[in-house]
Formats: structure tokens, sequence, C-alpha cells
């Protein structure tokens, strides 16, 4: 137990930075797969239909390869791309890696996955709804703020609350490149003082926590989209 | 095939075949000879894992979905503490948790090295079974869960009325019904499961995505190795995707 202590000999403090890191990394990727997946949801739906034929494509790929893969591809690829862009423009080339990389990374495998939930939901809009803000002369963009997105939040809130669950537990698979998240900062912890079942749960503990607490707030986040619905029976909720 | 074959889509076709033509003319892959011979064996390891851990999970999950579904409190929740514990912690954490937490604590016990049972529980695959079929059965368990209710009570009732014993009703009423209702979903989770496959490579476990990093460190070739995997793991993806389907109509179903 005294290897879980905060300050050294005990690894407390390194297994909570690790958790910090997993936190920053899955908000950053989950926003940043959002906003793809925003873009990609209106552009399946009403985009042109070349765009609606690169988005299949786009969802296809990146739902069919592993995680794993994917990870490495794009990271390889995106240090590659970014340090050929800076040594073309007279810079020195970067070291891609940490929180920055991690979001990227991950933010857009997220995107895919993000653009089927969004679609769904937004299919699930009333289209009478959307008729009546578009005969009322609402411009595109003021429709998506006004009427589609807060009309289909209800619908989308349980499946982005799974798409949280999976990136969270998905940072994880950063520890195969090397990222120093939750899951390296046991390994380390774990591989140093030989105590491997200790490290291992402790690190199940904190990933279980995190998870039960995101559920908890999804419940009150869809309570929150679905006010003023009405249920089945008639009576508001 | 008229509405999927448009102009713009054989532009498009041209398009992709152009880049895979590039890709095979112009990327390095001389490497491909030297390795082509272990790659089949590595492609069956990896097919032969998901098949196994889908077919043991679904073995667990039918339980542990009839716990949560119709079980007494001392069964179902057990089963829905153990599918929240899977569902909320990550695979690779499972894996390292069971291979090097269970297999440290294995090694400390002499009765445990000098049993018949050690040549197996020193090698790495027994654990990545394991995991993989442990996992898959938590969330395999949700599904079922949901299944299981989802099952007419008239259809029950109709068994009961008829005399069937409760096994029976079990056996040819409730579990093809549930199952029936489940394959897409479980078709769905077939190909996540072959998607979680490489994370054995992190505990020794030779499968394609090992080869293709073993490529990778032997001659430093990045993106080849990569893009023929993913192109891999694509195709048996879409084998797993046709399978489920042709299953999905061999099972009579009406639609309404």
């Amino acid at each position: 137990m005294e290897l879980l202590a905060w300050s050294p000999p005990g690894w407390g403090a390194t297994l909570v930075a690790g958790l910090g890191n997993t936190i920053l990394i899955a908000l950053g990727a989950y926003a940043l797969g959002l906003a793809i997946g925003v873009a990609g949801a209106f552009g399946k739906l009403y985009g042109g239909l070349i765009t609606k034929d690169l988005l299949a494509v786009y969802t296809t790929l990146v739902r069919a390869v592993p995680e794993l893969v994917l990870l490495l591809l794009i990271t390889f690829a995106a240090k590659d791309a970014i340090n050929s862009v800076l040594t073309a423009n007279g810079f020195d080339p970067i070291n891609f890696s940490g929180v920055a990389a991690g979001i990227i990374v991950l933010g857009v495998v997220q995107g895919a996955y993000s653009t089927e939930v969004l679609r769904g939901a937004i299919l699930s809009v009333p289209a009478g709804q959307i008729e009546a803000a578009r005969a009322m002369g609402m411009s595109p963009s003021l429709l998506a703020r006004r009427i589609t997105l807060p009309l289909m939040a209800s619908a989308a809130v349980p499946g982005l609350a799974n798409l949280w669950l999976t990136v969270t537990k998905d940072t994880a698979l950063l520890a195969v490149i090397g990222f120093i998240e939750l899951t390296k900062a046991t390994s380390l912890a774990a591989g140093t003082t030989k105590s491997f079942l200790t490290f291992y749960l402790a690190a199940g503990v904190m990933y279980l926590a995190l998870s039960l607490v995101s559920v908890f707030i999804f419940a009150r986040i869809e309570k929150w989209a679905r006010r003023g619905q009405r249920n089945a029976t008639g009576g508001a909720m | 095939m008229t509405a999927f074959l448009q102009p713009r889509r054989i532009v498009l076709i041209a398009i992709g075949l152009a880049l895979v033509l590039w890709c095979a003319l112009s990327l390095n892959w001389t490497w491909l000879p030297d390795y082509l011979h272990l790659i089949p064996l590595a492609i069956w390891r990896t097919i032969w894992l998901t098949v196994v851990t889908m077919a043991l999970g679904m073995m667990l999950a039918i339980p542990l979905g009839l716990a949560q579904a119709v079980g007494p409190a001392y069964l179902s929740i057990p089963a829905r503490v153990y599918c929240s514990i899977i569902r909320g912690t990550p695979l690779l954490l499972q894996l390292w948790l069971l291979y090097y937490g269970l297999g440290s604590v294995f090694a400390q016990f002499p009765e445990i090295r000098q049993s018949v049972l050690w040549p197996i529980l020193r090698q790495a695959w027994p654990y990545a079974v394991l995991a993989l079929t442990l996992s898959v059965a938590g969330y395999e368990g949700e599904v079922m869960r949901g299944a299981f209710k989802g099952v007419p009570n008239g259809q029950l009732e109709a068994a009961r009325a008829m005399g069937m014993p409760r096994f029976t009703i079990f056996w040819r009423i409730w579990l093809p019904q549930a199952v029936r209702r489940a394959l897409p979903t479980i078709g769905g989770e077939t190909v996540l499961q072959l998607k979680s496959t490489p994370l054995v490579a992190t505990i020794t476990v030779v499968d394609i995505y090992s080869l293709a990093k073993r490529v990778t460190q032997d001659t430093f070739i990045v993106y080849e190795p990569l893009l023929l995997l993913a192109l891999v793991y694509m195709a048996i993806a879409g084998l797993i995707v046709l399978l489920f389907r042709w299953l999905e109509l061999r099972v009579p179903s009406r639609v309404a």
C-alpha cells in the first residue's frame, strides 16, 4: 500500500499525473471529434454529392481498421506532414508528441464515430420543424443553431455518452506508442517496483471511477436535453 | 447497380484505384518476399483469436444476460457489477493486469510452477484468450440482457401453456429468439473484437499486427507494413460483415 503513497518512493503522484493526462487527452480528442462530427454529419446529409461520398469513405475506413493501427498511421503521417511543412518554410522540425499529438490522433478517429451518431440524431428531428424554419426564411447556419442542434440533442446524448466512455478507454492505446498517460504511468510504476497486481488494480479503480462519474454526469445532461419533452403517457417529464 | 455507378462515383473509384496503384508501384515493397511465408500464419492467429474469444465470450454472455434480465438479486447484482467493471476499464489495462499481474502471482507459488499446467501458463496466449474472452463477455452480457428482455412475453406464455419444461422453453423458444434479435449487434461486436486483437501483440503474442511491427523494426520501413496491415483488417472486417448478413438472411424474420 505504501507504494501508492503520494510522494516518492510512492508512485501516487505519477499515477494521478497520468490520470490527468488521460482526462486532458480524452477531453481534447472528444471536442475535436465532436467538431469533425458536426461538420461531417451536416456534410453527409446536406453536402454535395462528392462530399457525401468522401465522408462515406472516411467513416467506413476509420471504423474498419483497428484504432491501434490508425493511431500509428496518423501519428507518423501527421509528424511527417507537419515537419515537411516546417522545413519547407525554413523552420526547424518539431518533436510531434505529447498531449497535442494524442488529441489530434484520437480526435480524427472519434470524428468518424461522432459523424454517424450525429447523423442519426439529425435524422430524428421531425422534417416539419426544419421545413417550417426554412419557410420562415432562416439561414442554414441559424437553422442549425436554433432548430436542428437543440432538437437533436436529446437523441444524440446516449450515443455521445458511449463515445466519451470509448475515448477515455482509447487513450490507453496511446501507451503502446509511448505517451505517458495513466496506463503507461502504471506500467512504468509496476515494472520498476515489480508489484504488478497492486498498480494495475489501482489504475483499474481510477478508470472505473472516471467512467462512473461520467455516466452520472451524462445522465444529468440527458435529463437537461430532454427538458420540456413529453413522455409516452402525455405528461411532462 | 446503375444508381451506384454514376459518373462521379466512377471518377472517385478511378482516383482510388490510382492511389492503390501508386502505393503498389512507387512505395518500397522489397521487404515483402522475405516475410511472405510468415503472413498466412499471422493472419490465421488473428482470425483464430477473434473466433475463439467471441465463441467463449458468448457462452459466458448468455448466463450473464439471463442473470441480469430475470435473475434474482444475488445473481443479477454481481452480473451487473461485472459488466460495469469490464466496460469501465480499458482492455489494454485488463490484458496487462492478467498477464503481468496474474502471471507474476502464479510465478510466486512453487506448486503452480511444478504443476503440469505451468508450460501453458508460462506462455502469453492463454492470458490473451482469457482477457479478450472476459472483455467481450462483459459487453455481450449487456447486449444479451436487452435481447432476452426483448422477446415478447406471449411467446414464453404460449410455451408454458403448451406444458414445455423450463429448460426446453429456454433452449427452443427464448434463446433462439433472443439471439435472432441480437444478431446485428453481435455482428458489430465481432468487428470490434477483431479490432481489439492487435493489443495482444503488447504481451508478445505473434499476430498479424506484431508481424507488421517486426517488419518496421527490422527494416525501418514505416508506412508500407501499416498500409498492408490496414488492408488485411479491412478485408477480414468485410468478411465478418458479409458472414453476419448471410446469417441474418438465413434466420427467417417477418418484417411487419
